[in-house]
């Protein structure tokens, strides 16, 4: 259904783009959720979603590693492509596409396993590591990327659940990382932290933009515009705008987005 | 006379509550800042007058019936009870009292006539004393309670105190009624072993336990071992478990997590409705339809199986358990919160894999506790073992033979003309107090479980 235009346009962005939504409606039985958003995510950057509560952002972003499937009334209409693969193709495992789209939630939800096996939980199922020295290594790499490492190196079998709610949260995301993902999606992943784990995640998420591409859907505004590149706007399921941090900031186009920033809205 | 004074006390509780009510109320009324709702002060006087009032008619109505009867009895004319032994006595108590029901058999004797007159009198003075002393002190209650009410009174802490007491007294009713359970099986099984030495009964291989009833009668010694009775429980409940744990284990899983809700929605009432068959059905069951068919099927196959085998038993009794193990799986997965399940998917893992390595461990403490608490009712299950399983004890693991049980055993020995001064009555004591002990360990365990892993995923 794609018309010659955004074949061109598909054609000048191939090497930068990850993701490529276009249509997209999402239904939560009768009731529409997303309206015919389209947004293209960069690879090695990091994109914001930032609006009101109940606007969509958090639904569409579970819409692009397919985990509204586990919710039955849940429906989606449209066309998203991960480097150029339809994902809502019957042929996608979405068990496949989670390991290469992980995903970070709201609140941190470490297995009641301990630190170790929560990291080598995905690499295990994805049988990633040939041996258990691979498998350390993997743990530890996935660890220091997830800077947790010097805290948790000297008590890996101690339960994942005992840490403090920062540290679970970036225990969180080393599990994450650890399976190899290309996209990493984080759902308001600092709004169970204070302020000093919320900084430390942020610095994490700056570093972690060599790596991946990196999708966050956020309330606070001076987080998207401290972490991100890329920032969307979403209002009453519309993407209201999408553009370079900087831009929708200081100079946002559309008078929704302004009144946001501003705080009249939301 | 009884319910008057049932009335009688509920319509001064009431009065009582009104009164209170409207007195707080026009307190209020009149400007007054209130520690206390109205509604307070009314229950206050309401609970203060019911509690201990009826506590008093409860107990003079359990007192009233042995005093009365004592007094009659020693008024009868002196020399009527000389030389008759506490049975006589006993039997002309109820023949007075029958005579006082106007039930008169032949031609009783004078001063029978006249005890049961007085026998009638008394009971009418009592339950007259009894209403009079009722309507007073709740009157007195009531008023006192009346005098109370002020704007300072807290009537609400004193409804607290009160409700709280309540709720004491309840949950030490459960807790007596234990206790007093164990003690009669204690002091039962105590007299036992005086009669049978405790090593025959814990180390005996043998079970059986006849002996004569008369001393000239020809009849086997008689035997105590538990082992071979507890061994056929062992059995029956292994069997039932290997049914009842997997079939159990796995439905709940699957109508937990895979299957349509359309599905559950009629699959797991129906599975409950298997909670809510009587044993004695499913002792029909494992008799008429079990037995025979693991018969055939044994004798086609060259097998000798008994007509009772333990694993006709223990099977039916599986089934009866599948539901306690697989609604406690059931709501043990459904506890675990959302967040694993959804972080387990997000990392890839397909939905198996989210069920054996994430919920499941999570979960279980609760599925622990389903089958601990469906193994002690395997162990207490009586109506479907004294059906389908035999009667002789016999030292066997071998389920396809006649087994009996703890619970069978006691049936046995307790039906029929009993008379509690002989080992074979009190041996059952000794049997319950056993499985009581085993239960009772069984279930310290579950809970030692239970309560370690609790606080896995908080």
């Amino acid at each position: 259904m794609m018309n010659d235009m955004s074949k061109i346009e598909q054609g000048i962005a191939v090497d930068a783009v990850k993701i490529q939504a276009r249509g997209v409606q999402v239904f939560y039985g009768e009731k529409q959720a997303i309206k015919d958003v389209s947004v293209e995510i960069l690879d090695k950057t990091v994109t914001a979603f930032i609006g009101p509560s109940g606007c969509g952002k958090s639904t569409f972003l579970r819409c692009l590693n397919r985990m509204n499937d586990t919710i039955d009334i849940c429906r989606v209409n449209g066309d998203i492509r991960l480097d150029g693969e339809d994902i809502y193709d019957p042929a996608i495992d979405p068990v496949q596409l989670r390991a290469k789209v992980g995903m970070v939630f709201q609140k941190p939800n470490p297995f009641p396993k301990s630190i170790y096996d929560n990291v080598a939980y995905g690499p295990r199922i994805h049988g990633l590591a040939r041996s258990k020295a691979d498998l350390d290594e993997i743990v530890e790499r996935s660890l220091r990327r997830g800077a947790i490492w010097d805290e948790v190196k000297d008590r890996l079998h101690e339960p994942g659940t005992g840490l403090s709610g920062g540290q679970q949260q970036r225990l969180c995301i080393a599990r994450a990382v650890a399976t190899e993902p290309e996209v990493l999606l984080m759902d308001e992943p600092c709004s169970a932290l204070d302020p000093i784990a919320t900084a430390q995640v942020e610095e994490l998420i700056d570093e972690l933009r060599l790596n991946y591409s990196v999708v966050i859907v956020t309330h606070s505004m001076q987080q998207a515009a401290r972490v991100s590149q890329k920032t969307a706007f979403f209002h009453l399921g519309n993407l209201v705008e999408y553009g370079d941090t900087g831009q929708i900031f200081t100079n946002p186009e559309d008078p929704r987005t302004e009144s946001y920033i501003t705080g009249r809205i939301g | 006379m009884t319910t008057f004074v049932f009335a009688a006390l509920l319509g001064v509780s009431i009065l009582g509550y009104l009164l209170n009510r409207r007195a707080a109320a026009g307190l209020r009324a009149d400007g007054a800042r209130l520690h206390s709702l109205p509604g307070y002060h009314g229950l206050f006087s309401l609970l203060s007058t019911l509690v201990p009032v009826l506590v008093l008619i409860l107990l003079w109505l359990v007192l009233q019936g042995p005093v009365i009867d004592h007094v009659v009895m020693s008024g009868l004319p002196a020399g009527s009870l000389d030389g008759l032994d506490t049975g006589s006595r006993q039997l002309i108590l109820a023949e007075i009292k029958s005579i006082a029901r106007g039930q008169i058999f032949g031609e009783p004797e004078q001063w029978k006539l006249d005890a049961a007159q007085r026998y009638l009198q008394l009971q009418q003075v009592s339950g007259w004393v009894l209403l009079a002393i009722v309507v007073i002190l709740s009157l007195a209650i009531v008023a006192f309670a009346r005098s109370r009410v002020g704007a300072a009174f807290r009537a609400r802490h004193g409804v607290e105190r009160i409700v709280s007491g309540l709720m004491i007294f309840c949950s030490t009713v459960a807790i007596f009624t234990t206790i007093g359970i164990i003690a009669s099986l204690l002091f039962e099984s105590i007299r036992f072993f005086q009669m049978v030495p405790i090593t025959e009964f814990f180390f005996g291989l043998n079970w059986e336990p006849q002996i004569p009833l008369r001393e000239d009668q020809i009849a086997a010694e008689g035997a105590f071992g538990w082992l071979p009775v507890i061994l056929g429980t062992i059995v029956i409940t292994v069997v039932a478990l290997f049914l009842a744990v997997p079939v159990g284990l796995l439905s709940a899983i699957y109508l937990n997590e895979f299957a349509p809700d359309r599905l559950r929605a009629v699959a797991k009432p129906l599975l409950e409705i298997l909670a809510g068959v009587p044993t004695v059905v499913y002792g029909f069951f494992a008799i008429l339809v079990v037995a025979p068919a693991m018969r055939s099927f044994g004798a086609s196959l060259g097998i000798p199986v008994s007509p009772n085998t333990a694993l006709a038993a223990g099977s039916v009794m599986g089934i009866m358990l599948i539901p306690f193990i697989s609604s406690f799986t059931d709501d043990a997965l459904s506890a675990v919160p959302k967040s694993l399940r959804d972080g387990a998917l997000a990392l890839g893992a397909t939905r198996a894999e989210t069920v054996l390595n994430v919920l499941f461990p999570a979960a279980i403490p609760g599925i622990v506790g389903g089958i601990l608490l469906a193994v002690s009712r395997a162990i207490g299950e009586t109506m479907i073992v004294v059906m389908a399983a035999g009667l002789i004890a016999s030292l066997t693991i071998n389920p396809l033979d006649s087994v009996t049980t703890v619970t069978v055993q006691i049936v046995t020995l307790l039906i029929g003309d009993t008379s509690f001064d002989n080992p074979k009555t009190l041996a059952a004591f000794a049997l319950g107090m056993m499985l009581f002990v085993v239960t009772l360990i069984i279930n310290v365990f579950a809970l030692r479980i239970v309560r370690k892993y609790r606080e896995a995923y908080d």
